[in-house]
C-alpha cells in the first residue's frame, strides 16, 4: 500500500518534470537568437524560400500554439523532419538509436561486474594492497576524463599493440547479421552467427570500457565504503559471535543492504552515460545517435537538435524514476520518509 | 573584535597546517599553480608565439618532438607546445568566465529561494533548477551551443545555461537548513532586513562549501568546455583549444602520436590538478559533501 503511494507520487513528479524539460528545450530551441529558418536554408536562400519554410514551420504563429504543434506531433511519435537533410527524424533516429542502447548497456554491464567486484574485494580485504590497488584504480577511473580513457585505450590496444579495431561496429568481410533489435551482438546471437557475434563484441569492448571508466570507480569506492560502514553494525556482530562462515556474512548479510547506495548511484550513472557516449561514438567512429546527434548540432538542424536533446533528458528522467522505485522497494526508510 | 580576527586566522592556519600535511593536496596546488604562471605569461614563455594563429611552415609539418620543438610540430608545421600553452589561457578564461557568471547567480537563488522554502517563490526557483538538472549538463550546453554561432564566447554562454542549477541547489539546501535557526530568527525579529539577513547571516555559512565546490568545477567546466572544442562547437581554429587541438590530432593517430597524446595530456593535468586541489580544500576546511 505504502509502496504503491509512492509510486503515485513519483510518477506524478516524473511526468510534470517530462513537461517541463520539453517546454525547456522547445524554448531553448525558439527564444534564442536567430531565425530558425534562415539558419536552416543559410544565407543564400531568397527571402520567399524563408517565408515559406517559416510558414511550414509555424514560426509565424504565436509561441503556445507552436509549442502545441510540437508536443502534439511528438505525442503521436512525430519529431518532424530534419531541417538539414529533410530527412523523417523519428526514421533517423529508430536507425541510429540501437548501436547506443547497445554501446550503453555493455558499459553498464562492465561498469555493474567490475564496479561491484573490486568494491566487494577492496572491503573484504580492507587495509591490505588490494585495497590499495583498488583505490589507485579507482582515482584514475575518476580523474581520467572518459574521453582522454577513450583515446588512450584506442592508442594501445587499438594502433600500438594492434588486437582491437580502431572503429566501427563490425569488420569488412564479416556477415552483417538480419536485422531484429538493431544490436549487432544480439541479433548476431539470436541467428547465431557465431563470426558477427565475436567480431560485434571486440568492436564494442573498447568503447564500452572507456565509457564506464568514470561510473566504474565511483560505484566501487560508494559499494566499499557502504559495506565497510555496514560491517561495524551490531548485526553483523552478532552474526559473527554466531560463528557465521566469513563469506556468508559477506554475501548474505553484507552485501544486500550494502548495495542500496550502489543502486541509486546506478540510475545517475544510465542517463550519464547516454550523454558521456557523444564523444566515445565521435572518437570509435560509432555510428550512434550521439554521433548523429552531434551532427545535427552541427548542421544547426534545430528539430534534430530537439529531438535529440529530449530523448536524452527523457531516457535519464525515466532511468532515475525506475532506480528509485528500485531503491524505495529495496529500502523501506524511504518510502516512509517521504510519505 | 579583536579575539574574532584571531580566530579567523587561526583557523586560515589550521586549515593551511591540514592542506599542507597532504602530499596531494600539495601536488594539485603546484600543478594549478603552475599552469596557470604558463597561461599568465604564455607570450613571454611559450617558445613560438607567432604559431597561435594562421601561421604555417610547410617545411616543419608534423616534425617529431626534438630540442627545437620539445612537444613537436602538427599539420601545418606549429609548434605543439607553443599551441598547449595558449590553449591553457582558453581553457582558464573559460573556467573563470563561466564560474563568475554561475556562481553568483546560483548562489542569490539558492539563497532566495531556501530562505522562502514553501512559499511561491521557492517553488517557481526550485522547480525551474530541477528542469535543468533533469538534463545532462554536457547535452544541455551541446544543444545551445549549437543553436548559438560556435565561438569561445558561447560555448561559455552555454555552459553557464547548463551549470547555474547545482549551485542553486546547493545552497538552498543550506539556506533551507539554517533559516529556522535561533540567530537568523532573532535577526528578523531585531529587524534587520532580508538583504542583511541573506548576505550577513546565511551567506558565510556557505563559504568553505562554496570555495571548495568552485575549485573542483573548475576543472569539470574546463573538461566540458574541452568537450564541446572537441566536437566543434568551442573554441574555432586556427585558434589554439585544448580539445579543439585533440580533435585535430586523432585524424593523424596513430603515426603521429604526439599531437593526440600531449593536448590529452595537458587537458588531464589541468583536470586532475584542480580536483586535487579541490579535494584538498574540503578536507582541510571540513566542507563534508560537495
Amino acid at each position: 500500500m505504502e509502496f504503491l503511494s509512492y509510486l503515485a507520487r513519483r510518477s506524478i513528479s516524473m511526468i510534470a518534470t517530462l513537461i517541463a524539460i520539453s517546454v525547456l528545450i522547445f524554448l531553448l530551441t525558439r527564444v534564442m537568437p536567430g531565425d530558425p529558418a534562415r539558419l536552416a536554408l543559410g544565407t543564400k536562400a531568397t527571402q520567399d524560400m524563408v517565408e515559406d519554410l517559416r510558414q511550414r514551420m509555424h514560426l509565424d504563429e504565436p509561441l503556445y500554439k507552436q509549442y502545441y504543434y510540437w508536443i502534439s506531433g511528438l505525442l503521436h511519435g512525430d519529431l518532424g523532419r530534419s531541417l538539414y537533410s529533410y530527412r523523417n527524424v523519428t526514421q533517423d533516429v529508430k536507425e541510429f538509436f540501437p548501436a547506443t542502447i547497445e554501446l550503453v548497456l555493455f558499459a553498464t554491464l562492465i561498469l555493474v561486474t567490475v564496479g561491484l567486484l573490486f568494491g566487494i574485494l577492496a572491503a573484504g580485504y580492507k587495509d591490505t594492497w588490494i585495497d590499495g590497488a583498488i583505490r589507485f584504480i579507482a582515482y584514475a577511473g575518476v580523474s581520467i576524463p572518459y574521453f582522454l580513457w577513450a583515446i588512450f585505450l584506442l592508442l594501445i590496444f587499438g594502433y600500438f599493440l594492434e588486437v582491437m579495431p580502431t572503429g566501427g561496429r563490425l569488420s569488412a568481410g564479416v556477415q552483417q547479421p538480419p536485422t531484429f533489435t538493431g544490436m549487432i551482438t544480439i541479433d548476431a546471437l539470436v541467428s547465431g552467427n557465431l563470426p558477427a557475434l565475436l567480431d560485434g563484441l571486440r568492436h564494442l569492448i573498447l568503447p564500452a570500457i572507456s565509457l564506464s571508466t568514470g561510473g566504474l570507480a565511483t560505484a566501487a569506492r560508494v559499494t566499499r565504503t557502504s559495506m565497510s560502514d555496514n560491517v561495524k553494525k551490531d548485526y553483523i556482530q552478532v552474526a559473527r559471535s554466531f560463528n557465521i562462515p566469513r563469506n556468508m556474512i559477506m554475501y548474505k548479510y553484507l552485501l544486500k543492504p550494502s548495495l542500496i547506495p550502489t543502486v541509486a548511484l546506478l540510475g545517475m550513472q544510465l542517463g550519464v552515460l547516454v550523454a558521456n557516449a557523444f564523444l566515445v561514438e565521435l572518437i570509435f567512429n560509432w555510428p550512434g545517435f550521439s554521433r548523429y546527434g552531434i551532427g545535427t548540432m552541427l548542421n544547426k538542424d534545430l528539430n534534430g537538435i530537439t529531438a535529440v536533446v529530449l530523448i536524452v533528458g527523457g531516457i535519464y528522467i525515466i532511468m532515475n524514476f525506475i532506480v528509485d522505485l528500485i531503491v524505495a522497494y529495496l529500502d523501506p526508510r524511504i518510502r516512509l520518509r517521504e510519505a | 573584535m579583536a579575539r574574532e580576527v584571531s580566530t579567523g586566522l587561526e583557523s586560515v592556519q589550521r586549515g593551511w597546517y591540514k592542506f599542507s600535511r597532504s602530499k596531494m593536496s600539495i601536488s594539485g596546488l603546484c600543478v594549478v599553480l603552475a599552469i596557470v604562471t604558463l597561461a599568465v605569461f604564455a607570450p613571454l614563455v611559450a617558445p613560438y608565439p607567432e604559431h597561435v594563429g594562421t601561421f604555417l611552415d610547410f617545411s616543419a609539418v608534423f616534425r617529431p618532438p626534438s630540442f627545437e620543438h620539445p612537444l613537436g610540430t602538427d599539420y601545418v608545421g606549429r609548434d605543439v607546445l607553443s599551441r598547449i600553452i595558449f590553449g591553457y589561457r582558453f581553457s582558464l578564461t573559460l573556467g573563470l568566465t563561466v564560474l563568475s557568471l554561475v556562481v553568483p547567480t546560483g548562489t542569490i537563488l539558492g539563497l532566495i529561494a531556501g530562505y522562502y522554502k514553501d512559499t511561491w517563490i521557492d517553488t517557481i526557483i526550485m522547480r525551474t533548477t530541477d528542469t535543468f538538472l533533469s538534463l545532462p549538463p554536457l547535452v544541455l550546453a551541446l544543444a545551445i551551443a549549437a543553436i548559438l554561432t560556435p565561438n569561445l564566447f558561447n560555448a561559455m554562454v552555454a555552459i553557464s545555461f547548463a551549470w547555474w542549477p547545482w549551485y542553486c541547489r546547493m545552497i538552498y539546501s543550506i539556506t533551507s537548513s539554517l533559516r529556522n535557526e535561533p540567530y537568523i530568527l532573532l535577526a528578523d525579529v531585531i529587524g534587520a532586513g532580508k538583504i542583511h539577513i541573506l548576505f550577513k547571516e546565511v551567506l558565510p555559512n556557505c563559504v568553505s562549501t562554496l570555495l571548495t565546490k568552485t575549485t573542483l568545477d573548475m576543472g569539470f567546466v574546463i573538461l566540458i568546455g574541452a568537450s564541446l572544442s572537441f566536437v566543434g562547437l568551442g573554441v574555432q581554429a586556427p585558434k589554439p583549444g585544448l580539445g579543439t587541438m585533440l580533435a585535430n590530432g586523432t585524424q593523424y593517430l596513430p603515426e603521429k602520436w604526439w599531437v593526440v597524446i600531449f593536448p590529452a595530456l595537458a587537458i588531464l593535468s589541468v583536470v586532475v590538478g584542480f580536483n586535487l586541489l579541490g579535494d584538498g580544500l574540503r578536507d582541510a576546511l571540513g566542507v563534508e559533501e560537495v
